[in-house]
């Protein structure tokens, strides 16, 4: 079997989930990149939208923007910003990928400001479309690197709704039911959602990694699937794919260090 | 100051709420006054076209709140908001549902007091603003929290004529809280729903493929928000890569995405969203957006650059000039094609 980078693995295993003629919101870099993997290996008909209005695009390259001419270049529509979201409004999204800086243990995340609101210690992008997206689609995902900075419960801003409070909670506030939080893809494992605490649990651990380097790198205490199991690693058919039909730019490698990865 | 009323507290509502968001409102949501507004509006089909500089000056006061068309780095109205640091304007309140590049060169040229944030500090894949992330940091701008599609929705409520909408994102969250939306049980179902206050911009401003002399406006690939923008805002510049003539709106009808009688001021801007990506005419000019961030480092690195690229030029011509002219573009033109060889 060929090695991998950290960046790579959490791509296939991201791509596994998406499952054929779905419907999926992607942005840019790794999210886009496990939807492209996914179409050319066990899901072709699986439809990729853009937040801006790009859909069904026959992706050249990935794109930069999530409102660039890639996202909807021999598309199927160049539609707009409120039709994708009024889509996933209406309950026809499946699968949305969301960025955050900081998740709780309900699958929370921070993206607007760290400390005081009013007078923040660092003001970060706000939700963009995340809030949006994590509200009204069926399944939420997210590639993430996996620290204790990043898993905390001491989040000082719920910018985007996980389980709030834990399951139910979501229902309470108003939310659409049975939508919410799916996986989050780490670096060090696969995490999963408790289905009655709505807590975050770890479903699979990556090949080399051990239980007692993830629990260091969580902020909060984390429960595990009872049949908890080694995450399957690359196949070479999904790397070669990866490495030569999806980013053949080698794109994604200047993308690990955004996301904090050496790779 | 800017004439920002707090609508929350002008004391003529009387609605009921489970919960309110704690910030501020920028613009009267009522959509009778807005209807004032409207009744007011030219119907004259006459030649509206002009130059960026006297748009500017006729159209954007200190104070305005100004929404831009587009998307991040995509189809945004790069010219118009040079002329506005060029033409120093202040106190504006901005629209910050998508906004990257727009937003770097109207806090860089210290025009903004307040903002709905949905997206503010970030530029995508290429990092961070540090010019607006201490603007934002400081208390120097005033935020209230939004989403894309709470924007996107506010932008619609006020096209269609309403004073409100009810959506259901935004719900459980501080987003909500640091917001100026409320909370509405439906009056059919019982169901929560937040409902967020119609934006009728002052003044919006849309970069479009196409225009005739009147504002009938064609754009190309997606539309983002600029539909309902262009039918929100109370006043509406309009720059086009291409003038075309009335007779060619009129073949393709279907293709028209604004309609004259909303538009107030046409300009002919070959290349007028650059840097950013035109679809189907030119890709964003990654190198000089990376430019800008690295600029944004020191105070002075920035005013230099600010002085090389918005106020020693007299025109977008001149900004274009300034970055590789024609050779530039052409080179942008041929990456949005895939035929780049440089």
């Amino acid at each position: 079997m060929s090695s991998y980078s950290s960046m790579e693995l959490m791509i296939c295993l991201a791509s596994r989930y998406l499952e054929d003629d779905s419907i999926v919101v992607v942005g840019t870099g790794a999210s886009c990149a496990a939807a492209m993997l996914a179409q050319k290996t066990r899901a072709p008909k699986l439809l990729i939208m853009f937040e801006a209005g790009g859909i069904g695009p026959q992706l050249p390259s990935m794109p930069l923007s999530a409102g660039d001419s890639r996202t909807h270049y021999r598309g199927l529509m160049a539609a707009t910003l409120p039709e994708i979201m009024e889509t996933c409004q209406r309950g026809m999204v499946d699968y949305a990928f969301l960025g955050g800086d900081q998740i709780d243990m309900y699958g929370n995340m921070n993206s607007t400001t760290i400390g005081d609101y009013l007078e923040p210690r660092a003001r970060l992008t706000g939700s963009g479309a995340a809030n949006d997206l994590a509200s009204l689609c069926w399944h939420t995902m997210m590639i993430t690197i996996h620290n204790k900075e990043r898993f905390t419960n001491e989040i000082s801003f719920i910018t985007t709704p996980g389980y709030l409070d834990g399951r139910g909670s979501r229902e309470a506030a108003g939310l659409p039911a049975e939508s919410g939080p799916f996986k989050i893809i780490t670096d060090l494992a696969v995490l999963g959602f408790d289905l009655l605490s709505g807590r975050i649990q770890v479903e699979s651990v990556h090949p080399g990694i051990t239980r007692e380097e993830i629990r260091a790198q969580t902020g909060f205490e984390l429960l595990w699937q009872p049949d908890c199991f080694t995450s399957a690693a690359p196949s070479d058919e999904e790397l070669d794919i990866l490495r030569n039909e999806v980013d053949p730019g080698r794109y994604l490698v200047g993308q690990a260090p955004l996301l904090g990865l050496e790779n | 100051m800017a004439p920002t009323v707090d609508f929350h507290q002008s004391g003529d509502r009387d609605v009921q709420y489970v919960k309110a968001g704690k910030r501020r409102l920028f613009v009267n949501p009522d959509a009778d006054a807005a209807r004032k507004v409207f009744r007011r509006k030219s119907r004259r089909m006459v030649d509206k076209t002009t130059t960026v500089k006297e748009a500017v000056s006729r159209l954007i006061h200190d104070g305005d709140y100004v929404a831009s068309g587009g998307f991040g780095s995509n189809r945004v109205p790069v010219a118009v908001m040079h002329e506005i640091v060029r033409q120093q304007k202040r106190n504006l309140c901005f629209s910050g549902q998508t906004s990257t590049h727009i937003l770097q060169i109207l806090v860089a040229g210290k025009c903004i007091r307040a903002c709905d944030a949905a997206y503010v500090v970030g530029q995508e894949v290429r990092g961070i603003s540090q010019v607006c992330r201490r603007a934002f940091e400081s208390g120097e701008i005033e935020t209230t929290e939004w989403t894309s599609a709470a924007l996107a929705w506010r932008y619609k409520a006020a096209a269609m004529g309403l004073s409100f909408l009810p959506i259901r994102s935004m719900l459980g969250t501080d987003t909500l809280k640091q917001s100026a939306a409320m909370e509405l049980d439906c009056p059919f179902t019982g169901k929560k729903y937040a409902v967020v206050p119609a934006l009728y911009p002052d003044v919006a401003v849309i970069h479009v493929h196409r225009s005739d002399i009147y504002g009938n406006c064609q754009i190309e690939g997606i539309g983002v928000s600029d539909y309902d923008l262009a039918r929100a805002a109370k006043k509406l510049i309009i720059t086009a890569e291409t003038l075309i003539g009335n007779e060619e709106i009129r073949l393709r009808p279907e293709h028209t995405a604004i309609p004259y009688y909303l538009v107030d001021a046409v300009i002919e801007v070959p290349f007028g969203a650059y840097p950013s990506n035109m679809a189907y005419c030119y890709f964003a000019d990654e190198e000089h957006l990376q430019d800008w961030l690295e600029a944004e480092k020191g105070e002075e690195t920035l005013l230099k650059f600010l002085d090389k690229n918005i106020y020693r030029c007299k025109n977008h011509w001149n900004y274009l000039l300034v970055n590789g002219g024609l050779e530039r573009l052409n080179q942008l033109r041929q990456k949005e094609h895939f035929a780049d060889r440089s």
